[in-house]
Order: structure tokens, then sequence, then C-alpha cells
């Protein structure tokens, strides 16, 4: 399991870079998406006590939570903070680009085509 | 009210007269003369209030703690020395504030005179009554501001504003190497307590740093006291309205540096360093000043050159290192800072009744202005050193001094020489202002006949005239005890013996006042055809202006070192910059494995691999690499293959048990697919074939750049992420949650408990941004203006319209709402379905996965679906959506709950919650936090909706933008 989520890791982060090192807003903004999911999925797990199949951080009722037999609930509570938060600057990524798209008339990030 | 907080109210007083100054109307002049007047005059009373204590030896101390563990305290101390400074800056300030409320005109804006005035008051006393050198420098910047201000106040005129910027440049620079030398300072004693450093001066010569030191803080001294070769912006200072001038050129801001230079005489004087750096630059500034006052046909020019002299003067004898001399600094300070603030006055009258202040077209203007007259002749006299008045006496002291014997070296037997003939230059400069202004035939061609001021303007030159009178004829009873405490309060010690008294019988000191007196005049009838012929500046050093150096540096380092600068470094390509940026990211992520050495996997086994798992990241692997490949030429595509690799995502948050992470993901995936698509719209065509055959090898090397830079970094970061994944994580915070999720916050979601209750204020800062990030795109969005070939209605729309048109029985949209019918139907009823289950996630958040987020971005996708069914006319027809309300209440719900918490004495944000027993229903839990996760779900809804309803408005209003362009066609 942690070989195949590393190597997910490693190809989202990979293509991500890729793409945010592109011409194009459009292409940007998906490297951005993806860059974001590597992330997540990298702080994710970071948790104590591994990977862990079938341990939701749900107790029982009335009861003080085992650590050891439960996911661990701080990296989830970060990573769905950082979910939130990453719609919010794709949102706003994706007006600024066409804000400047319409000012500029080029969807290139440098503002203007590139003389050739 | 203690002594202490008498001394944080004097400080505090000019500050607050500032801001109400500053809050007056434009023209009000008298009420801005009569605050700060009050202000002034009541900081003099206080002061002269804590004399007493002062007088005693024990200086008027306040320690209010900040930062005690860096040594930053707000710490005021008020001894001797101080004191005299302060009686000064309130004193002469009083008089200044009289004299401006008739020098300035009624058109000024008034008030803003006097409110930046009051605050240049203020900081002048926070430098004199810190007990804290970092609080020192502090102050000492604030004075280069407000200077600046001050000088700048007829902002009109390009003088006044390069004068202004060139001031603010030289002290601003030295107040940074002030700044340095203080933090040097600090290191040696390990304080910046005044009273400790004073007490370790053996720890601060001896120490390594103690040159380094001892420069920075001359540096700051030199440019702030306008020593050679940093005289030149005081001068161009001049341009400042004549009471600034009065004020900082006497008694203030060029005196900040000999406070300065006083303050540490006690630690830092003494030694070869010091008597070899600052005698030669209060030599040289003497001379040199007093040299170039002669040549000076602006009558504020000679008291601006005369005032660099009289400052080389004091940092001369502050040079010395031996205590009479400083006894000597500190009273001519006191009588330079009387006589020449009368002097600058008289200057400004004369300017204000003739119109000019150029020498060559003044003249005897006795037979106007007697009084005036007669005033500004016993000032110049005192300036001059001529017996009976304030200046005689320091100088004398200033030629025993000269004499004296001190290192034994060919400059220290040379003084009495130079002493001399700069005390003949004085003479001859103040001769020339008397004989020139005032004596000679009328003066022809002057703008208005000149007559006397208004008596009040002429008041302080009078009661300053007075003192230097009073304190020329009897020196110890007038200015004696202050002096002597001042004299104690700098020596940290019993002053040594000295005696104020007028005649000492026949010295050496009085043969040579005798000479420069004499001389002057002989200097003077020498000079006095070659100063009528009207040539500007000096001869000699009319070619070196410091100026025009200045100046060159500037444009050096601003202009053409920037421009070389930003050729070589700079770039107006995003792509390299990123490039950059990533490659470092790898580089530093790659250093501690170069340093330490490298690592391998850890030793945990790792969970048996799924085969599903495997097959679903292959998936996800795919997505990622193709959507990589296809976002430049198929956007659609892209985005298709994104919300795969989001969708993998999602199943690997729900596999690895984190089933709150998988809802959110979910959710947020649909809603960003939904605003990508709103946004593709609005993005340019497609370029078919950029490279009609192949790329020029320019491109493909930086592909291949760009290939690897990615490569390497996802490389790493999947080695990292194994590494760790391997490895046993230390136990962390999350065994404190765990345990007490239930029994503290009342539920069984961890997460959600974590969320709303242990970590409530970090998801407050949370949803904030989320408001702001909403409340900025409708910002942007309202001023959007889409790129032109986007206006027109998209082709699909317009084959329909057009079909639509032409069949006769249609209207146009028709097509449109015929394929919509059915989805549109289902969708319709399915807005109370999603909205029933936003509820149901919202309530069942804080036990099981759900809550404020994941129900919020559920209802907005309701909202969302209404808009794609049936268009968002019709939704909005049907249905007020009024997002900006939703965000507002979920901001104010969740502070409000977070700031109830205080009603009942606990801080903000602490939660409470019990089990309440509602009947037919059981037992249900109730805790403050839900109230906060309604306030994060109103939030959420409404910036989801606004962000989507905004972006959705643009083709509404692009349609009409274009039918009106038709229309008007």
């Amino acid at each position: 399991m942690e070989i195949i989520l590393s190597i997910g890791i490693g190809v989202f982060a990979a293509s991500g870079v890729w793409l945010i090192l592109r011409p194009r807003t459009y292409q940007v903004i998906i490297g951005l998406s993806l860059i974001s999911y590597a992330v997540n999925l990298f702080i994710f797990a970071m948790a104590g006590g591994g990977l862990r199949v079938d341990a939701p951080p749900i107790i029982a009722s009335g009861t003080a939570g085992d650590p050891s037999a439960l996911a661990d609930p701080i990296p989830q509570a970060l990573v769905l903070t950082a979910i939130v938060i990453g719609f919010a600057m794709t949102a706003l990524f994706l007006v600024v680009l066409l804000a400047a798209r319409g000012r500029t008339g080029t969807d290139h990030v440098d503002g203007r085509e590139p003389e050739r | 009210m203690s002594n202490g907080t008498l001394l944080l109210v004097a400080l505090a007083l000019p500050f607050l007269g500032s801001i109400a100054a500053g809050f007056l109307p434009t023209h009000a002049r008298n009420a801005a003369a009569v605050l700060a007047g009050s202000v002034a005059v009541a900081g003099a009373g206080i002061v002269v209030f804590l004399y007493a204590g002062i007088a005693d030896g024990e200086p008027v101390r306040l320690w209010l703690p900040w930062l005690p563990m860096l040594g930053l305290d707000f710490t005021l101390r008020l001894d001797g020395l101080a004191w005299l400074f302060a009686i000064l800056i309130f004193g002469i300030g009083a008089l200044v504030v009289l004299y401006a409320r008739y020098y300035m005109s009624r058109e000024d804006p008034v008030p803003r005179f006097f409110s930046f005035l009051l605050a240049f008051m203020g900081s002048m006393i926070g430098i004199v009554a810190s007990g804290n050198l970092v609080q020192l420098v502090f102050f000492w910047e604030l004075t280069s501001l407000f200077s600046f201000l001050l000088i700048g106040y007829w902002h009109h005129s390009a003088t006044a504003r390069d004068g202004a910027r060139m001031a603010l440049t030289v002290t601003g620079m030295g107040g940074l190497c002030l700044l340095i030398g203080v933090l040097l300072i600090g290191r040696i004693v390990g304080s910046y307590d005044v009273d400790q450093v004073l007490e370790a001066r053996d720890l601060i010569v001896d120490s390594s740093l103690y040159e380094p030191a001892l420069v920075l803080i001359l540096l700051g001294a030199f440019t702030k006291s306008a020593q050679f070769p940093f005289h030149f912006w005081l001068p161009h200072a001049m341009a400042a309205p004549t009471p600034v001038s009065a004020y900082l050129h006497s008694a203030t801001m060029v005196k900040a540096g000999i406070f300065l230079l006083m303050r540490l005489w006690p630690v830092m004087a003494g030694t070869d360093a010091w008597f070899y750096l600052v005698v030669p630059a209060g030599l040289v500034t003497l001379l040199i000043g007093a040299f170039i006052a002669i040549f000076q046909q602006d009558l504020k020019g000679l008291l601006a050159y005369s005032t660099i002299s009289h400052l080389g003067l004091i940092t001369l004898l502050l040079g010395l290192g031996s205590p009479l001399a400083a006894v000597a600094a500190v009273f001519h300070t006191l009588n330079h800072a009387i006589f020449k603030a009368s002097l600058f006055m008289a200057a400004g009258i004369i300017d204000h009744e003739t119109g000019t202040r150029d020498l060559r077209k003044l003249s005897g203007l006795y037979r106007y202005m007697p009084f005036t007259a007669t005033l500004a002749m016993v000032a110049a006299a005192a300036m001059a050193g001529v017996p009976l008045l304030n200046g005689f006496i320091s100088k004398e002291m200033f030629f025993a001094e000269a004499v004296a014997e001190h290192t034994g070296s060919l400059l220290d037997d040379s003084l009495p020489y130079w002493a001399t003939l700069a005390g003949v230059f004085s003479v001859t400069y103040s001769l020339r202002f008397i004989l020139g202004v005032f004596f000679g035939p009328p003066p022809v061609g002057l703008a208005h006949r000149p007559h006397e001021p208004a008596h009040w303007m002429r008041f302080p030159i009078e009661l300053l005239v007075l003192i230097c009178l009073m304190i020329g004829i009897v020196p110890s009873l007038t200015v004696g005890p202050v002096l002597a405490t001042a004299v104690s309060g700098l020596l940290e010690s019993a002053p040594p013996y000295y005696s104020l008294a007028l005649w000492h019988g026949f010295t050496l000191p009085l043969l040579m006042s005798f000479i420069a007196l004499a001389g002057g005049v002989l200097l003077y009838v020498a000079l006095r055809r070659y100063l009528e012929s009207g040539i500007e500046g000096p001869p000699l050093l009319r070619d070196f202006k410091g100026q025009r150096i200045f100046e060159k540096l500037l444009v050096t380092i601003s202009w053409q070192w920037a421009r070389a600068a930003e050729a070589a470094l700079g770039t107006r390509h995003l792509q390299p910059q990123m490039r950059i940026v990533v490659a470092l990211a790898v580089a530093a992520a790659l250093s501690p494995f170069i340093v330490n050495g490298a690592v391998g996997a850890g030793g945990l086994p790792g969970s048996p691999v799924a085969p599903a798992f495997a097959l679903l990241w292959a998936v996800g692997i795919a997505c990622a690499l193709s959507a990589a490949y296809q976002a430049k030429y198929h956007r659609f595509a892209a985005l298709v293959l994104v919300g795969g690799a989001g969708l993998v995502t999602c199943v690997t948050f729900i596999w690895l048990s984190a089933p709150d992470l998988a809802v959110t993901q979910l959710l947020v995936e649909i809603v960003t697919t939904v605003l990508l698509l709103l946004g593709l719209r609005w993005l340019p065509k497609r370029i078919e074939n950029v490279y009609p055959s192949r790329p020029p090898l320019k491109v493909l090397v930086r592909r291949c750049i760009d290939l690897s830079i990615s490569c390497s970094l996802g490389g790493l970061m999947a080695f990292l992420a194994y590494c760790l994944m391997t490895r046993p994580v230390p136990d962390t915070v999350s065994r404190f949650f765990v345990e007490r999720a239930y029994t503290e916050g009342g539920g069984r979601n961890i997460v959600n408990v974590i969320l709303v209750d242990f970590r409530g204020f970090d998801t407050m800062g949370e949803i904030v941004v989320l408001c702001l990030a909403a409340l900025t795109i409708f910002a942007l969005l309202r001023r959007f203006r889409p790129a032109p070939e986007s206006i027109a209605a998209p082709e699909q729309q317009r084959v329909q319209n057009a079909y639509d048109e032409a069949e006769p029985d249609r209207s146009p949209g028709d097509t449109v709402t015929d394929y919509m019918l059915i989805p549109r139907l289902i969708m319709n009823w399915l807005f109370p379905v999603i909205a029933v289950f936003a509820v149901y996630l919202f309530i069942r958040g804080h036990d099981l996965p759900g809550g404020g987020f994941a129900a919020g971005i559920t209802l907005s996708i309701a909202f969302v679906v209404q808009y794609m069914a049936s268009g968002t006319r019709w939704v909005e027809d049907h249905l007020r959506v009024l997002p900006l309300r939703w965000m507002g209440i979920g901001v104010l719900t969740s502070a409000a709950t977070g700031a109830g918490s205080w009603w009942f004495g606990y801080p903000f944000l602490t939660s409470h919650f019990q089990y309440l027993d509602i009947p037919f229903i059981g037992k249900v839990p109730a805790a403050s936090a839900l109230l906060f996760d309604l306030g994060v779900f109103f939030l959420v809804v409404g910036a989801t909706v606004l962000i989507l309803i905004a972006l959705a408005h643009q083709s509404l209003r692009s349609s009409r933008a274009a039918q009106a362009a038709e229309g008007g066609d």
C-alpha cells in the first residue's frame, strides 16, 4: 500500500509541477489542482500509526477513544481545512485568470504572447 | 501622580496634540496655535516640576515591560542632561509656536504644520527621555521622518521637496547605522538599558566590537548633527518655513546627534579611537562651516553654515574627552540653542517684512525696524562671542580647552591656532550679518516698505535675547545650577571644578578672544569689497558641492545600479521564476540528505497490497499524466481527467479510514468542476499548430529542463513519502484529542470535534479566508471585461437560435428548453432532496462523517443545480438567493458563539455541551460547538454560491453587452 500511495503522490506532484511550468494559465490551474491532491495526500499519509484500513476516527458513545485503535485524526483535520482553502484558491485563481485574459487579450502567464 | 507617570504624560502630550491638530479644519490657524502652544507650555511646566528631584541626582524613571526577555521595554529616564535638553525642546518649542502663529500665512494649512511640529517635539522628547537605547533609536527615526515632513511642508516647491528628501536620506541612513551600533552595544553589555550601559564602560571599551560600534554610532550622530562630510543636507533644509529652521537647527534635530554623543560620552569617550574620529570631524566642520558662512548671500544660508560650525565646535569639545571640555560642550549647546533660535527668528522677520533674504538686496534696515535690529545685533554678538553675552563665556571655555593638553599629539598641539581662526571667522560672519542687513544705504527694489513686525512675533526674540544677556552677565546666578545638574547627568559623577565667572584675569583664552574679535573685524574689512561683488559661494570651496556628490551617488545607486541589476537578474516572464522556485525547493529538500548522508526506507513492515488499490492508482496515475498532456489543447478533456484524479484521491481517503475527507473532497470536486466549466467559456480558442513542423531547439531544451525538474520533484516527493510512511511517528497531540473528543467535546467524530471545538479558532480563521476569497472574486468580476472574441454567444447557442428563428412556430431558446425538459424537472425536484441531505449531513456532523463544511457545499450544490437546469433568469425570478447575507450571518454566528463564552467568563470559543432529552426523539447532543458549526455552514453556502453565481452572471452581462453593441450598430 505504502509504495503505491508514494508513487501516486510522486506522479501527481510531477504532473502538477510540469503543468505549472507551462505557458498557458489553464495549464497552471490544472497543475495547481494536481499539486494540491499530491500535497493533501502527503500530509494525510503522515498519520501516526501509519495507513489504517477500517479504523475511522469515530468513537463509541460515552467513551474516551483509544489512540492505538483509530486512524490519526490530526492529519485528517489539517487536510479537511486544506481542501476547502484549496477550493477557494482555485476559484480565486480562475477569476484572476479570466480577468487577466479579458484585460490583456491573451491567456499566456506573462500577460502577453511571446515573440516568435 | 508619580514623577514617572508625569514624564510619560509629558511625552504623550505632543503626540496627542499632534493627532488633535491634524483633525482641525484646514485654516484654523489660531486654534492650532493655541493647542500647540498649550501642549508646549504644559510640557515645559511638567519638566520644570520634575527638576527638584533630578537636581538631587536621582533621575526620573518609568519602566513598562514589553518584551523583557529580549531586553526591549518601554523605559523612560530623565536625568540632568536629558532635563536640560527637554526644557530646551519644550521652552524653545513654545516660543517657536508663538512665532509661527504670526509667521505662517493665512493661506497655508497651518494645523497640519502644528501637527507635524508637535509630533516632532514629542519625538525629540522621546530621544532625550529614553531609558532604552533601542527605544532611543526608534524616536530618533521618528525625528527624521517628522523633520522630513516639516522641511517639505511647502511641498509645492521643488527645493523644499529636494531638501526634505536629502535630509531624510542622510539622517535616515545615519539612523540605520546607529541602530546597528546600538545593537552591538547591547550585545557587548547584554542590555539596552541606559543605566546598565552607562555602568559598563570597561566592558565596552575593552570589547573587540568597540571600534565597529563606535564608528556606527558616530555615523548616526554625525549625520544628524551635520558634521563634515555629511553637513550638506543642513543648508538645503533651509527651504523649510523659518519657524522650522529656528526649531530644528537651534535646539532640536541637530542637537539630537550632540545629545547622543553626550549620552554615550561616559562609556565611549576618552580612547584614542574616539579622539581621532571625533576631534578631526568636529574641527573640520568648525572651520569649513565658519569659512563658508562668511561668503553666503542668503541670510538663512549664513545662519545654516554658522550652525554647522557651532555643531562642529561642540563635537570637537566632546571629542577631547576631558570632563572640563564636556562641561563646555553642554554650556555651548545651551547657549547656541538660545542665540541661534533668536537669530533664525530675526531672519524670518526680515524675510517676512521685506520679502527677501538676499544679503545683496538687504541693507539699512535699522531705520525701519530698530527694535528687531537691536535684538538681532545682540544675538549676533553672542554668536560672535562678544563679552557680556552668553556666547562669550562658552567660547572662552572652548579656548581654554583648546589650549589645555589632551593627547600631546600634533593635532592636539595645533588646536589653539585652529580655535582662534574659527573665532576670527565667526566674528566676520556675525559682522556681515549685522552690517550687511541693518546698516548702509536704504534698500532698493524691495517688494514693500519694511516695518516692525507684530509685537508678539518679536516677543520670542526679546525673551531669548534677555536670557542671552542674563547668562552672559551673571552666569553663576542664572544658569549655574542647571548646568551643574546637566553636567553631573552627563558625566555620571560629580562635575569637575569650573568657574562660570565673567572675568578670570588676563589669561591666554582672553587673549585668544581678543585676537578673534580684532582679527574678525580686520578680515571683514579686508573682504568687504569681495563680498559686495555679489559672488555666490566661498572661494576655494566654491566648486566642491556635497549636494552634487550626493545626487550623483543617488542616481548611481537608485538608477544605474538598479537598472543593471534588473537587466542582469530580472525578468518579466513567469516561467523562469517558477522554474527557479521549484528547483530551489528541490535543492532545499535534498540538502539534508547531502549534508547528513542518504537514508533508505524505514523498518516498518507496511500493510499488504490490495490489488484493487493498485488498480485504482493505476487509473489515478493515468489520469494525472494524461491531464498534464492534454491541458494545453484539450481543456475539457483535461478537466475530466483531473476530476478522475480527484476521485481516486477521494476513494483513497475512504479506503484509508478518512470518511470526512472523502465526503468533503467529493463535494468540493463537484463544485470545482462546475466552476471550471463556467470559466472555460471565457478562455481563448486554442492555438492550432504553434510550431507547424517541429518545435525549435530552444523550446525542446526548455521542455527537457522542465521535465527533469518535475520528475526530480515527483521522485523526491515519492521517496520522502515512502520513507516517512515506513517509519514510526512519534507521539503527537493526537492522543489528547482522541481521548478527550467525547468526554470533553461531546462528539464522536474526532475530526469534526477538532475542527469546531479544539481548534475552533483555526476554523474561524479559515472561514474568514474563504469569505475573503469569495468577496475578492465578487469584486473582481464586477469590473470584468471579457475578451472581445468571447462576448458573442457560444457556437452551440447560435446554431440553436438560428434553427429556432428559421422555424415559424418556434421562438429563440425553445430548443434548449426542450432539450432540458426532463433533466430540468428532475433537477427541480432534487432541490428539496439535496437540501434535506445537507441538513442531515450537518446534524450528524458532530458524531459521524459530515459537518458544517460538507453540509454547506451540499446546499450550494442544490442551488447550482437549479441554475444549471433552469437558467439564471428563471432561478432569480423564483428564488431570492442572497449569498452576501448568508456569509454575513455565518461569520457573525461563529464569532458570536465564540464571544458567548466570554459571557460565562471563559476564553474566546470555549465550548460547552450537554445532552438534551427531547420527547419522542430521545437524548440529543447539544454542544455550543454545533452553533459554531452552523456559522461555518452558512458561510460556506454563501461563499460557494456567491462565487458560482458571480461567474454564471458573466454570460448574462456579456450577452446583454453584445445585444447593446448590435443595437448600437
